[in-house]
């Protein structure tokens, strides 16, 4: 809180600063949303490389079928080279339309091979380099709240992540299990006097400043929900809330989707990650929404995975940890409807070590270039949030 | 004498207990009789003292405090303790009420072969009914025994929490339940992971490692939650391979390579699970290999017999003996006794546990080949355990802050239903059996303690000090309500647990406006967190 007050007070002396402006609007706030799918989604089955037969060859029960209007299970044609998920007709594909998606192949860790889950979250939320100790007090979304004068950051995690660990105290709220506070400001007083000389301190107050515009926001969706709207469930749920949440109150926020490590029996154009598939497309086609018109246009949401997973199918109908994804990137006001980033002709001599897809855009280089022109950061800020990363310029804002 | 008069007190306190309008005087007056007492024990025998070094040792070691526990280790002074600890009887007994309630559930007798069976068959009948309405029903009625078993599950394993005599083993069996997690929502995992909790970890919890490691690679729960059940030649799969060496073992980054992982998913082909009357059809020379014991199996005809070569060792292709040979190596790995080490040092010490320390108990899981209770003894007798137990050091994580309110508002009177200390770890993102991913729970509070989380935890502490929460209405139709009042401002407190509150958590608590309102800010008080 007391950062903040700085920061107001900074931008209050100088109006025009070098941060916290918007690409297209100068006078709105730019608002960022990830979305990480832990478990390594199967990238290659949902942005298709239906020009490729050596998809085809590699994935002999789990394949998408190229595009074609007569079946239904086919894939979704984004051009000569990629086809999209069908689970993403009705959510993704209509934006993708209004060229207010992107997508960036082959993109991940250029440095972290361990195919590990839980090091290469890390790795990724740290945004540090690789190979030298690892500082879990710094996480990068957390280091970019503060080089931003009007970051309003929070995390939609019932757990604080490593990507919002920082000298300040960021909240975050289980966003699906808000309920009515049954700590009157009395006691909530009275326990803020518990914590005034704690280490805990700043979490207490953070939690109870939040805590009623939280429930404020969902009471009223609530409400509508009990008046006979359909009301959806799981990530649809909680990401409607989080969009009415951003248009309102927060401009910088993290959540996080599990369920992707498909080993076994993942299914094609349906089945199991089809169905999950569907429940993230619809989620984020609900985030737009609730958003609004307005907030939409200034808002970029990125949606990320520790990596990619090996190009042929196993012995299960699954797929097992691979290394290059393909990211996401959304927004009313981005420069979508196209592929973006370093592409190599989808082959067996492409793979990364016989086996995954490659890495040709880093993930740091990717959010680095992305802030720069997001926020109006300089060279030396952007240092501050990836150390020695170079941006990649890839025209997405 | 003095313990008396402070029972008298708690007495007074307990009838008027509801009665806020008379609730301060009447504190006034026991914290009064309480220093009387102070003074008289301190005068003959230190009688009802409890000394802060115990407590927080208590505390450390335990799912928290009561006043029983702290008067038995006050009894029996702590090296006792710690031994009676480390090395309990195989028959530690439960309170009759918690024993009830666990025996009347069904399948807590029963193996998982005859539990899955059984359940398969139930579901093979209610796809076979005709009406469509009546099929719905009974899937419904199926599902609905499937998630009661997980709730049953979780039950047991709350009820021996709060209740066991055998506390650190409770504590290591939820440690090694999270080191080798499985999650409930997979496959039929909810009617077998109770099963897996009391026949593959509680009783290895102080053991061997090598056994736990053993006992979980033929649960059938386990085989089923890393896809090694569907791991077979020529159909590769490697998720449970990678999960035990960097997971369960050796730990991420300490020298295994993706070949070593290809290496060990080959060996580990063919242990899977079957739940067939009839035993799989073999040739001939292979009928002497095949192994059932219960749900598991070990097929030959699903394995690599091929020669492989593992974190440097060659091992010759030949079946099930592969995988003992496999487990010794990993077993003894330098990586591994570091690793565990580490992990148990994380839990039980601090969030970055003293190196020294984590190689002394390292060295002691060498040299006694893997003796849990052992390398816990190294770890409880070192100066930096020692030092860890100063307040403030290490804060609880949800299942040890929830459990350490409910004893400490109850004791030994047994609750009735744990539904709502399940709900409450849900809510505080630490549900039992409900950890998707095979790394488990996170153990270092910053996972822990955000501003959400702490939010979470204030309402949980106003809903356990307000009154029974729930805690005493049985799971039943139409149950009645039992009437409970926790006080946590009793004996205890006045003899020990006020010695480790800080000034500004003593002022608020002179604020409080009834009992109620006391017990919630003393459990979301700081040193409560802690």
């Amino acid at each position: 809180m007391k950062r903040r007050d700085l920061l107001k007070a900074l931008a209050a002396i100088a109006p025009v600063t070098v941060a916290g402006r918007v690409w297209a609007a100068p006078a709105t706030e730019a608002r960022l949303l990830v979305v990480f799918l832990r478990g390594a989604y199967d990238a290659a089955n949902v942005l298709v490389p239906i020009s490729s037969d050596f998809y085809y060859n590699a994935r002999p029960t789990l394949g998408i079928a190229r595009p074609d209007a007569g079946n239904p299970n086919a894939a979704l044609s984004l051009g000569a080279d990629w086809g999209l998920h069908p689970a993403l007709r009705d959510s993704i594909l209509p934006l993708w339309g209004k060229r207010e998606v992107a997508f960036i192949p082959f993109a991940g860790t250029g440095d972290d091979l361990t195919r590990s889950h839980f090091e290469t979250q890390d790795t990724i939320e740290l945004g540090q380099s690789v190979g030298g100790s690892r500082d879990y007090r710094s996480g990068f979304m957390s280091r970019l709240a503060a080089e931003l004068t009007r970051a309003k950051p929070i995390s939609f995690t019932e757990q604080l992540p490593l990507v919002f660990r920082g000298k300040a105290q960021i909240p975050n709220i289980g966003i699906n299990s808000v309920g009515r506070p049954g700590v009157d400001d009395r006691q909530a007083q009275l326990i803020q006097s518990m914590y005034a000389h704690d280490s805990l301190a700043s979490a207490v107050s953070e939690g109870f400043r939040v805590r009623d515009d939280v429930y404020k926001s969902i009471s009223q969706e609530m409400m509508a929900a009990n008046r006979g709207a359909v009301s959806p469930r799981g990530f649809e749920l909680s990401a409607r809330r989080i969009g009415r949440l951003m248009r309102e109150q927060f401009n910088l926020g993290f959540v996080d989707v599990g369920g992707w490590d498909t080993h076994v029996n993942q299914g094609a154009a349906t089945g199991y990650l089809a169905d999950r598939l569907g429940e993230l497309g619809r989620a984020l086609a609900g985030f737009s929404e609730e958003i609004g018109p307005a907030g939409w246009r200034d808002t970029v949401v990125v949606v990320i995975s520790e990596f990619g997973r090996t190009f042929r199918e196993n012995g299960d109908r699954g797929t097992d940890h691979g290394h290059g994804s393909v990211y996401w990137v959304m927004g009313g006001g981005i420069n979508g409807g196209r592929i973006l980033g370093e592409q190599v002709k989808v082959s067996q001599a492409s793979l990364f070590q016989n086996r995954d897809y490659p890495v040709l855009t880093d993930y740091r280089a990717m959010f680095a270039g992305l802030f720069q022109r997001m926020y109006g950061l300089d060279g030396t800020a952007v240092q501050r949030i990836f150390a020695g990363v170079h941006p990649a310029e890839l025209g997405l804002v | 004498m003095a313990a008396d008069r402070l029972v008298n007190c708690q007495v007074v306190m307990m009838i008027s207990g509801t009665l806020n309008a008379s609730f301060r005087s009447m504190r006034t007056r026991c914290a009064f009789l309480a220093l009387i007492a102070a003074i008289a024990g301190a005068a003959d025998t230190h009688a009802g003292e409890l000394n802060s070094q115990d407590l927080a040792l208590l505390d450390r070691l335990t799912w928290g405090i009561t006043a029983s526990s702290a008067e038995h280790l006050r009894g029996v002074g702590s090296e006792r303790w710690l031994a009676e600890q480390l090395h309990p009887a195989a028959n530690a007994t439960l309170p009759d009420a918690a024993k009830a309630q666990i025996e009347a559930m069904p399948d807590v007798h029963r193996f998982p072969f005859d539990i899955a069976v059984s359940f398969d068959q139930q579901a093979k009948s209610a796809n076979q009914v005709a009406d469509p309405d009546q099929k719905k029903a009974a899937q419904q009625v199926f599902q609905q025994a499937m998630n009661d078993r997980a709730r049953q599950a979780a039950a047991r394993t709350i009820l021996r929490a709060l209740y066991a005599p055998d506390q650190l083993r409770e504590r290591m069996t939820w440690f090694w339940f999270n080191h080798f997690n499985v999650v409930q929502s997979k496959g039929n995992i909810r009617i077998l992971v109770g099963d897996y909790v009391d026949r593959a970890i509680r009783p290895y919890a102080l053991g061997k490692f090598r056994a736990l490691l053993a006992a979980t690679l033929r649960h059938p729960a386990m085989l089923r939650y890393l896809d090694n059940a569907d791991n077979a030649v020529g159909h590769l799969n490697e998720n449970y391979a990678r999960e035990i060496m960097e997971l369960h073992t050796m730990g991420v980054g300490s020298g295994y390579t993706q070949a070593d992982v290809e290496a060990l998913a080959k060996i580990l082909t063919g242990l899977g699970i079957d739940l067939k009357p009839e035993d799989p059809k073999l040739k001939p020379e292979l009928q002497s290999q095949l192994l059932r014991e219960g749900a598991f199996e070990f097929n030959p005809a699903r394995h690599d017999f091929s020669d492989k070569v593992f974190l440097g060792h060659p091992i010759k292709g030949r079946g099930l003996a592969e995988v003992d040979e496999a487990l010794d190596i990993i077993v003894h790995h330098p990586a591994t006794a570091t690793h565990l080490s580490r992990q148990l040092a994380t839990y039980f010490v601090s969030d970055n546990p003293p190196e020294a320390l984590v190689q002394r108990m390292a060295q002691t899981f060498r040299t006694t080949d893997g003796d849990i209770a052992a390398v816990l003894g190294t770890m409880v007798h070192s100066p930096e355990f020692t030092a860890s137990l100063k307040p403030g050091t290490k804060f609880k994580d949800p299942m040890h802050y929830v459990l350490s309110a409910v004893r400490l508002a109850y004791d030994d009177k047994v609750i009735l239903n744990t539904a709502p200390i399940q709900g409450w770890l849900n809510r505080l993102g630490e549900g039992l059996f409900n950890h998707e991913t095979p790394d488990g729970y996170a153990m270092t509070s910053p996972f822990w303690n955000g501003p959400g989380q702490m939010m979470v935890r204030f309402e949980i502490a106003r809903q356990i000090g307000s009154g029974s929460a729930g805690l005493f209405k049985p799971d039943m139709p139409n149950a009645m309500e039992q009437p409970a009042y926790p006080l946590l401002q009793n004996a205890l407190y006045f003899n020990g647990l006020r010695q480790a509150l800080g000034p500004s958590t003593l002022a608020a608590l002179d604020k409080a406006i009834s009992p109620q309102d006391w017990n919630a800010l003393f459990l979301s008080s700081p040193e409560f967190m802690h």
